[in-house]
């Protein structure tokens, strides 16, 4: 058997790009926009996600047989606070400047609906390892659309990838200008728009 | 006073907490589809952030602040990491008191609300907006004044998106744009048009 054909290979791969969480499941979507201004804190960003959503699936998997069902939001919440506590201390910790950028939003990820979503809808049913790839699927599906966002609004704001500059002076000499629309929030409303768009036209073919 | 008036025109146009942190998209998105739903949302947001902010405040000042154990006799304690499982777990607890005293006292209201509380424990408007009031350091009132504005600016956003929403059934939109996509530009350009208020200072 190929290994393209595999269950786990599928289980991995669709949440990145087919039924990307962001764009085809509209979930997450808060968050994506917020820390989009620059790629760095877009990249830490999407590698918290990654890390809450592929360990919450994990446990909540391990557990799935003990958990009551008519209780099943509230450990579901402790289990994906719990990791979101551990993440915050870490970014805070190790990234301080990128944590204090990131603000309110790495608090955000618990309402994030990805999350929950995907211990509702696949955790909940699956063993541990199928659900572990799942998550982290589609903590990269999130992740990459929240660089493309990000590359976009930095490279169009403010010339720049990574805070160096990516725009030759010579482009500012001839009078190239840096649209600081893209910096503000209405920038990432409609990148985000455009993105979609290109995805479902180019997914539909 | 004036402090308490700016606290309000800037979280329900410049600062609002929708079109320009990005809260609460994914009700927004799915319950703007119908005007009496989403003034019915809106009413429900604005009702549980006046009630969470204040109650997430006296919670954060009194038990997890640093220091805040002081009258407990352990001034040394900072339990200030457990803000986000605490808050989120008073939000819930909230919501589920308000649903039952709603039912129980006011059924009208409930008809009206009642769909929608269980629907607002996991909108991330509610816990950034108490995120938001720690990370400002706002005093008791403040944080009373935040709240309500907060949901009064959510309310104004979903609302005026919802109207639109309505308008654009009749419009020619591109095929791959329709639905999400057509969202997201018309949410943008209407946080360009709150941009506008930028000027307003006090």
């Amino acid at each position: 058997m190929k290994i393209t054909r595999t269950k786990a290979f599928k289980v991995f791969f669709t949440p990145i790009w087919e039924s990307n969480p962001v764009s085809g499941q509209i979930l997450g979507i808060c968050s994506a926009l917020a820390v989009t201004v620059q790629l760095k804190t877009a990249i830490v960003m999407g590698l918290a996600l990654t890390f809450v959503l592929a360990f919450s699936n994990l446990s909540i998997s391990l557990m799935r047989n003990l958990i009551p069902r008519n209780i099943r939001i509230i450990i579901e919440l402790t289990v994906i606070a719990t990791l979101v506590i551990f993440a915050d201390q870490v970014l805070k910790a190790f990234l301080y400047d990128i944590s204090k950028q990131l603000s309110i939003f790495v608090g955000l990820i618990i309402t994030n609906c990805i999350i929950l979503g995907r211990a509702e809808t696949y955790a909940l049913g699956n063993p541990p390892f199928l659900s572990l790839l799942d998550g982290i699927g589609n903590g990269l599906g999130y992740s990459q659309i929240l660089i493309t966002v990000a590359v976009l609004r930095e490279l169009l704001g403010a010339g720049k990838l990574f805070g160096f500059q990516v725009i030759p002076d010579a482009f500012y000499a001839a009078g190239y200008v840096n649209m600081g629309f893209m910096v503000l929030a209405p920038g990432a409303f409609i990148a985000i728009g455009l993105i979609v768009w290109v995805q479902k036209t180019v997914s539909k073919e | 006073m004036e402090n308490l008036i700016s606290i309000f025109l800037n979280s329900v146009f410049l600062g609002n907490i929708l079109l320009a942190y990005f809260l609460g998209m994914c009700s927004f998105l799915a319950i703007s589809r119908n005007l009496d739903t989403a003034i019915g949302l809106g009413l429900a947001v604005t009702f549980v952030l006046s009630i969470t902010t204040p109650a997430n405040w006296l919670i954060y000042y009194y038990l997890l602040a640093p220091g805040a154990l002081e009258w407990a006799g352990l001034p040394g304690i900072d339990l200030g990491f457990l803000k986000f499982i605490i808050f989120i777990a008073v939000i819930a607890a909230i919501v589920q008191a308000l649903e039952m005293i709603i039912d129980r006292y006011s059924p009208p209201l409930y008809t009206a609300l009642g769909v929608f509380l269980p629907l607002i424990a996991v909108n991330c408007a509610i816990l950034g907006t108490s995120l938001f009031m720690v990370e400002r350091n706002y005093n008791f009132i403040e944080s009373v004044v935040f709240g309500a504005s907060s949901g009064m600016g959510w309310m104004l956003a979903i609302v005026t998106m919802a109207g639109i929403r309505k308008k654009l059934r009749y419009a020619n939109v591109p095929a791959g744009l329709e639905g999400f996509g057509i969202s997201m530009i018309i949410a943008g350009l209407m946080a360009m048009a709150f941009m506008l208020f930028s000027g307003i200072t006090l």
